[in-house]
């Protein structure tokens, strides 16, 4: 995918390119490494300002590491996050301090992100104060931003996380996050170990703040009901690489990749008569030290064949597609693949993207 | 499993170098000539360069370390500097009474400790828990060598049934499994035994009532499993633990009787230390040391191996 | 967070009425209601106090001794017909040692120095030890391989085996005690701090407040060391019996405190021969030693289950 996000803006509030990051698994005698985990393997995308990106995938797929990489909590091995069309740590790019600025991060687990001994106020006025806000000033900011995230200030400002529930925890998370005011919010699995009616209020209060602040969201979650309900993009992700990204109507109503497909199908339906038919997706994930040659799916792949072991399909526009944007890392969404299923040579959305297209050999 | 083994067993290599320098240079923080325990004050210079020589106390520090160890590898300890006889000869006869009495003191503490522990942990909370409970911080608080002089005062004074000190009939320094031997060595073992007989308690104590407490114990009771056959898991579940704590108080049933073996006259390696420390004889300071904490190293690796084996959960490195 | 009933969308339950407190509140009072270890506690400050005070309220003077009072039984036993003096019963309540000085002083004074040199290994190793730990367990890869594996080394002594090497080597004395002590107990506290700090900088809200883009040394400072400083202080007092123990232990051999001063062990030390005559006074600074341990120990109990607030 070339650097111009889908959704049409001029500049990307974020760009990734090439994103990698594999963990040694060390072993013998001499504790050297023997295995690496590929979990995050050069990835690609762009979150333009003002959207949401949904990211999902099974566990393991490399999503939180992903946001981990974001935020250059863990370094990454290989590839460039621009940030505002500003390479991060480059000669006149950005520095991972004002990166850390513009860019927070909301984390699963509410009680473990903070701090037992501090009270709510100090947690939310730490990272202003550590950025050399007056206390006076931080500890106002941070009544405000209480209020802003539907928790009375006068409540709960000196209370300690074990004194709060499992909601008005990621409520703190989220004002903690706020407090230094950024344009990109990371939220990963932010809402899934909450209950279901506190889970709905926590997404309407991430759908106002978004509104009011003018935030972009990056939405990391294995539930696919809640990423369909606040994205306005999806990227999906499979043993650390983007198997398809789009917008979240064609995702869902028109998904290019059978991972995808396997994926919605599991969903649980509300309607009977949209129960799924097809078989589900059938054991677990190969293992991310030696992934699969070829397509990484195509060993629970209905569809494999013979080209999907000998070649990987890079991420591209889907042929045919319906929505501007909509790629696919799927032989059988591009033209002349030699996959039995790929559409014929010419046809449809191959044109779309013709220099990619032709460059294929 | 073999490379971690392979690797533990490596690790010994590290650990027995830091051990040997450390020995080593306990003689350079010693104040004074280590001299002046062979030599009289007034003796005339050449005799004591001769000594100095002769001990090998006029090489730099590093040769002298050197040395040192390469002869300790060969068995040679040196030669006491008070008895002029060799260190290892003196210690072999030591070495087995510690062990003796250790093996007795560990028989006692481990066997109380673990029936004291697993009532407690089973029945927590109640009298018995209690009880336990109290004997077993009794047993850890307690200063053995006041424990021993108050056993000594009412076995031995009191009652005149116990022998007070030494290791069989006067003047013997070898244990000779007779029955005035055993009674001998009643009053210095239950003396030892207390502090891990205290500890053993509390870890059997916490480890039970831990696995107690796991889901798979209720799952097991739940699917009706017999009371004795539920016992036979967790017992399963609480052995590596509790192995792992017994072979450590082993280890310092041996290196840390010396209290015990200078209340009770027991001629152990901890009295031959007592001697070596108030003689101010060095190499045989630095031999007792030495033996006692390679075979504490050598014990912590068996420890880490047994459990190793007995625990699939820490197979790997 | 386990299933509960749907809250309001602005939270402002009954039981956000409650007042909330701090952690070391919370601490306090459930300490207050732990009576084992309020009375624990009550016991130690007794002793202390007494050890303080012990030249304001000891009956005689520590050092004076008078042969032909030697070895005197306890007060009461002289009140038993056993006596030629009524006044002998208020004269040495807890009778006499070897050289006649009075016994219920001799402990006064001696749970100064029995006191002083248990607790201040403790101390020194909790201020080294823990610097070493948490410098380790917080930087992590060659720094912690270096300290862990100089710590290793020390671990390869049983810890009365070390204490008593130092000593010996080092010779008798207040001091050299205290040192060898101290040594004794940095590496188990090295160990504690180490784990202790490696679990805590792995957690979320470090890593939350690296991402809100604090400094190394304020992540030090508000989040690792306010949460590693409670499990590493309650391993620390759990140490303090066996320093108690082992202090006395090594004046009871002859390598602490040196006569003519008073302290527990040397005490023991010097009353040993009496075991045949007088018993009762010899062992009874034996006794001193075991309740300050006992008590030492259920209140380092005490104050595990008291600061283990994990709600």
């Amino acid at each position: 995918m070339s650097g111009a996000p889908a959704s049409g803006a001029a500049v990307p509030l974020l760009a990734v390119e090439g994103l990698k990051k594999h963990f040694p698994i060390l072993g013998g005698l001499l504790r050297r490494p023997v295995a690496w985990v590929q979990a995050v393997d050069g990835i690609d995308f762009a979150v333009a300002p003002g959207e949401t990106l949904g990211v999902v995938g099974e566990s393991g797929c490399g999503k939180s590491t992903t946001a981990r990489l974001l935020m250059h909590l863990v370094a990454p091995d290989a590839g460039t996050v621009r940030f505002g069309g500003r390479a991060i740590n480059a000669p006149g790019g950005i520095g991972l301090s004002e990166l850390r600025r513009q860019m927070q991060m909301v984390f699963q687990d509410s009680y473990a992100s903070l701090n037992p001994r501090l009270t709510v106020a100090d947690t939310i006025a730490s990272a202003p104060a550590g950025h050399g806000m007056k206390r006076a000033d931080a500890q106002r900011l941070a009544h405000d931003l209480l209020a802003r995230v539907g928790l009375e200030p006068a409540l709960f400002l000196r209370r300690y996380p074990h004194e709060l529930s499992g909601g008005q925890r990621q409520r703190v998370n989220i004002a903690r996050a706020l407090a230094l005011s950024p344009r990109l919010l990371i939220l990963d699995e932010a809402v899934s170990a909450l209950d279901k009616s506190v889970e709905a209020q926590v997404l309407n209060l991430l759908l106002d703040l978004k509104d009011d602040l003018g935030l972009t969201y990056i939405f990391i979650s294995h539930d696919l009901n809640v990423v369909q309900f606040i994205s306005d993009r999806v990227m999906v992700m499979y043993l650390g690489r983007v198997v398809e990204i789009g917008p979240v109507e064609a995702i869902y109503a028109e998904p290019a990749h059978p991972y995808t497909r396997a994926l919605l199908d599991s969903m649980p339906a509300m309607d009977p008569d949209r129960r799924t038919t097809e078989p589900p997706l059938s054991g677990d994930p190969p293992n991310p030290i030696n992934p699969p040659s070829g397509c990484r799916f195509r060993t629970r792949c209905t569809f494999a064949e013979a080209v999907c072991t000998a070649r990987e399909p890079a991420l591209d526009t889907v042929a045919g597609a319906k929505f501007a944007g909509h790629h696919a890392a799927c032989h059988m969404a591009r033209a002349g693949s030699g996959h039995s299923k790929a559409p014929a040579p010419g046809a449809g959305g191959d044109s779309a993207n013709p220099v990619t297209a032709g460059a294929r050999p | 499993m073999l490379t971690f083994l392979i690797r533990r067993i490596l690790y010994v290599v590290p650990i027995a170098i830091g051990v040997t320098f450390f020995v080593f240079s306990l003689v350079h923080l010693a104040p004074g000539d280590p001299l002046s325990a062979v030599v009289a004050g007034d003796a005339p210079r050449e005799v004591v360069d001769m000594l100095r020589a002769a001990y090998g106390f006029d090489q730099p520090m590093i040769v002298q370390y050197l040395r040192w160890v390469a002869r300790a590898l060969s068995g040679d300890l040196g030669r006491s500097l008070a008895t002029g006889r060799p260190v290892a000869a003196e210690m072999f006869a030591a070495i087995g009474n510690s062990v003796l009495l250790a093996f007795l003191a560990a028989a006692i503490g481990f066997t109380l400790g673990a029936i004291l522990g697993g009532i407690a942990g089973y029945a927590q909370s109640s009298w018995l828990d209690k009880l336990a409970s109290l004997i077993a911080i009794l047993g850890v608080s307690v200063p053995h060598y006041w424990l021993g002089m108050v056993l000594v005062i009412l076995f031995s004074v009191n009652m005149n049934a116990l022998p007070a000190i030494g290791i069989g009939p006067a003047g013997s320094a070898f244990w000779l499994w007779t029955r005035t031997d055993w009674s001998h060595a009643i009053l210095p073992a239950v003396t030892l035994s207390v502090i891990p007989m205290g500890i053993v308690t509390r870890t059997v104590r916490a480890t039970v009532a831990e696995t107690l407490a796991m889901e798979f114990v209720q799952a097991l009771k739940a699917k009706g499993l017999p009371g004795h056959a539920v016992l036979l898991h967790v017992v399963r579940n609480v052995a590596p633990v509790c192995l792992a704590v017994m072979g450590l108080q082993f280890g310092y049933l041996l290196g840390g009787s010396i209290l015990v073996e200078t209340v009770f006259s027991w001629p152990g390696t901890g009295f031959l230390l007592n001697d070596a420390i108030f003689r101010r004889d060095i190499p045989m300071l630095q031999g007792v040391i030495l033996v006692l904490a390679m075979f504490f190293v050598l014990l912590n690796l068996l420890v880490d191996i047994v459990q190793t084996l007995v625990d699939p959960r820490i197979r790997r490195g | 967070m386990a299933a509960q009933p749907p809250a309001p969308a602005i939270a402002t339950s009954a039981s956000a009425a409650t007042p909330t407190r701090g952690y070391w509140a919370t601490v306090g009072r459930r300490l207050m209601r732990d009576r084992v270890t309020m009375a624990c506690a009550l016991v130690l400050a007794l002793i202390l106090l007494a050890a303080l005070l012990a030249p304001l309220i000891a009956p005689h003077d520590p050092f004076l001794g008078r042969m032909p009072r030697r070895l005197r039984p306890f007060g009461i036993l002289n009140s038993l017909g056993m006596s030629d003096n009524p006044r002998a019963i208020l004269e040495h309540p807890f009778g006499t040692d070897e050289l006649g000085r009075d016994m219920l002083t001799r402990i006064l004074y001696g749970g100064r120095l029995s006191l002083f040199m248990g607790v201040t290994p403790v101390f020194n190793a909790l201020v080294i030890g823990g610097l070493l730990g948490i410098v380790a367990g917080f930087l992590g890869g060659w720094v912690n391989t270096l300290i862990m594996r100089t710590i290793d080394v020390f671990y390869a002594f049983p810890s009365v085996l070390l204490a008593i090497a130092i000593s010996g080597t080092l010779g008798a004395g207040i001091v050299n005690a205290i040192v060898s002590l101290t040594v004794v107990f940095i590496p188990p506290i090295v160990r504690v701090s180490e784990s202790v700090t490696t679990s805590v900088r792995t957690l979320d809200y470090v890593d939350a407040a690296r991402a809100s883009g604090l400094g190394t040394l304020s992540i030090l400072r508000v989040h690792v060391l306010r949460n590693v400083f409670g499990p590493i202080f309650i391993y620390a007092t759990s140490l303090i019996s066996v320093s108690i123990i082992l202090a006395s232990g090594l004046s009871f051999l002859g390598l602490g405190v040196e006569p003519p001063n008073a302290e527990w062990g040397l005490m023991l030390n010097t009353l040993r021969p009496a075991i045949y005559t007088r018993p009762e006074v010899a062992a009874l600074p034996g006794f001193a030693i075991l309740v300050t341990s006992v008590c030492f120990n259920l209140l380092s109990d005490g104050l595990r289950s008291a600061m283990d607030v994990r709600i």
